[in-house]
């Protein structure tokens, strides 16, 4: 089922959550929304599943228009962070209460819902667990659980609220695999709300980069890691370096010095200049490059990370060589990065 | 040596790095046995002095066994009554604001505060026949004072911050997430409280209901002012006690006590098995 989130917005009290996002989301589609606390992604993922009431705008389950429809008639599958399982029930319970509900015709006589139970806990690997109550399952089994009963309404959408949050990160890392294989397996549209931005950019089709309520950046992991399209989104992924640099006729100047990029487009005057710690070239002699003193070096895993002072007014920027490279040895070390952005200056 | 000796039918529960286990059960065991223990066991000794024929007589005699009657049928009346209104106001009192939400907190505890001779006379002036709501209601046929239905009026009184005061806690831990869970699955707002909300509070509310009963079983002060204290109609065995008492007549009031302490122990037994019971299930 495709989703489509259009013109949306979203306030607490006056105090606005989201600021007209738009979202398309197509079917079948693997989606992370990512961002840090506060930026509106739990927000927008309760939008879908009906739990929140859109300020403004309108949310779209194809071309129907879901935002009037209640949370009941939706037919979304929520899994939530803590799990939120029925403690009373035991796990067959828990997986089947959602067909147990029904009315009528469309509620499938009892030996269906158990076969239908027991079938999913195969599909969750946690098959002859039916009679356990959560409460003597471990925290992965019970977010396992979680996802059968969300999974056993066929929904048109599953949504999952930080699924991993609470795991350890040997459980977290099983799981989100696991997760993968199920989708594939599957294919229901779902969307995942996550601030790890391994577990997004690892785990989903696409990734929608959020901060302060709004949308910053849509793409796949390559689109966000090699051209984010914004300060946030490179600050926000992976490492990042800036410089403040001022841009004339078309050249990159640091200080009183060109750097040797040339930006034809860029407009003149104050800018940011982005680059990733990784994607640098190290220069022997500088007639156009960053120079700078080391202040620092650390070992980080399998590089070497070099802070250097630049300039007279000793900005600070990070570069990563690897573990046996001579310039970490130096005590003056000259760069150009490699894959560069340019800012306005904030 | 190839088998391990066998293990002893039962121990006591592994005591854990943290000294004191011995200490403190000695002391419990030794202080309820003097506050409990002897007591009680004085009250039977007493009535064990009656012979059993005797005490046989008193226990089947058609006083006792209609005081008795009333005492326990109007307490669990009461308490059944106080588990559906004191889960309403619990339920209240967690999930709204409300301005003067904290005097209704307040409130509910009022009754055990006040004398409950206070309470009695009280309630019997509002429920008398020319009190305010008796005189509402006697056009109706409906006689409060004097009657069992005023017993049952007391106890409700008397019993209602027991129930809303067990539930109370137990609702606030209530997950929202889980009633969310629910919806998002298809489930009705009545569904989600019959079969999500209201099975999780299950073991609150029995508590609830057994130390409501309780108390209404062994109330006096505020229900021999509205009960009219009528042998064999509104008579309440706690009152019958004090009656024997007073006739001097120790085994007979005894022997009633005894009684009433043992059906008492029974139902609370009952009562505290159905929570193990659940809390096994629940966790």
């Amino acid at each position: 089922m495709e989703v489509r989130v259009a013109n949306v917005r979203k306030e607490f009290e006056r105090f606005p959550a989201l600021h007209d996002v738009s979202l398309d989301i197509k079917s079948g589609e693997l989606i992370a929304l990512l961002g840090p606390s506060g930026s509106g992604k739990t927000t927008l993922l309760r939008l879908i599943a009906g739990l929140e009431r859109p300020t403004r705008g309108k949310i779209f389950f194809g071309d129907e228009d879901a935002s009037q429809k209640s949370i009941q008639e939706r037919n979304v599958g929520f899994v939530f962070q803590h799990y939120a399982l029925f403690r009373h029930m035991t796990v067959a319970d828990n997986i089947g209460f959602g067909l147990k509900v029904r009315h009528g015709p469309t509620r499938p006589p009892a030996a269906e819902i158990r076969r239908r139970a027991s079938e999913l806990l195969d599909l969750v690997q946690l098959s002859g667990l039916e009679k356990r109550y959560p409460a003597q399952l471990s925290g992965g089994q019970r977010q396992r659980v979680a996802l059968a009963r969300a999974m056993a309404i066929e929904p048109k959408v599953l949504l999952l609220d930080e699924p991993f949050g609470a795991l350890d990160a040997q459980v977290r890392r099983e799981l989100r695999r696991w997760l993968r294989e199920i989708h594939d397996a599957t294919g229901h549209t779902t969307v995942f709300v996550t601030h790890d931005q391994e577990e997004a950019l690892e785990l989903a089709d696409r990734v929608v980069v959020m901060s302060q309520g709004r949308v910053e950046q849509v793409g796949t992991a390559d689109d966000i890691y090699d051209t984010p399209n914004s300060p946030f989104v490179y600050g926000f992924i992976g490492e990042s370096s800036s410089l403040p640099v001022k841009i004339e006729n078309g050249e990159i100047w640091l200080a009183d010095r060109p750097i040797g990029l040339s930006a034809p487009h860029a407009p003149q005057g104050d800018a940011m200049l982005y680059f990733r710690p990784h994607d640098v070239e190290l220069l022997d002699g500088c007639s156009g490059c960053i120079a700078g003193t080391v202040a620092a070096s650390r070992r980080v895993a399998g590089t070497r990370r070099v802070e250097l002072e630049i300039g007279g007014e000793r900005q600070r920027v990070e570069i990563e060589l690897p573990v046996d490279h001579p310039a970490a040895q130096k005590s003056r070390v000259a760069f150009r990065p490699g894959r560069w952005k340019l800012f306005p200056a904030a | 040596m190839t088998t391990a000796p066998a293990q002893a039918g039962w121990r006591f529960r592994q005591p854990s790095v943290i000294p004191g286990f011995g200490l403190t059960l000695g002391f419990s065991l030794a202080y309820l046995t003097l506050i409990i223990l002897i007591p009680l066991s004085g009250l039977i000794w007493r009535s064990a002095a009656l012979g059993w024929a005797d005490f046989w007589a008193i226990a089947t005699d058609r006083r006792t066994l209609n005081a008795l009657e009333i005492s326990f049928g109007t307490a669990f009346i009461a308490a059944v009554v106080n588990v559906v209104f004191g889960t309403l106001v619990a339920w209240v009192l967690v999930r709204y604001r409300f301005p003067g939400r904290r005097i209704v907190d307040a409130m509910v505890d009022l009754p055990f505060a006040l004398p409950t001779a206070v309470a009695g006379i009280a309630l019997t002036t509002l429920y008398a026949p020319n009190g305010w709501i008796g005189k509402l209601l006697m056009p109706l046929g409906i006689k409060v004072a004097y009657t069992p239905l005023g017993i049952v009026i007391a106890l409700i009184f008397i019993g209602l911050p027991f129930v809303v005061r067990t539930v109370q806690p137990i609702m606030e831990e209530i997950d929202k997430e889980v009633e969310e869970a629910a919806a998002t699955l298809g489930a009705s707002r009545f569904q989600i409280i019959t079969r999500v909300l209201f099975p999780g509070l299950a073991p609150a509310i029995i508590t609830g209901f057994s130390l409501a009963f309780a108390r209404g079983v062994g109330e006096y002060g505020s229900v021999i002012f509205i009960a009219g204290n009528l042998p064999y109609k509104s008579e309440i065995a706690p009152l019958l006690i004090v009656i024997r008492l007073e006739e001097y007549n120790y085994p007979a009031a005894t022997a009633i006590a005894a009684i009433m302490l043992a059906l008492s122990f029974i139902m609370l037994l009952i009562v505290n098995l159905v929570q193990t019971w659940s809390r096994k299930r629940y966790g």
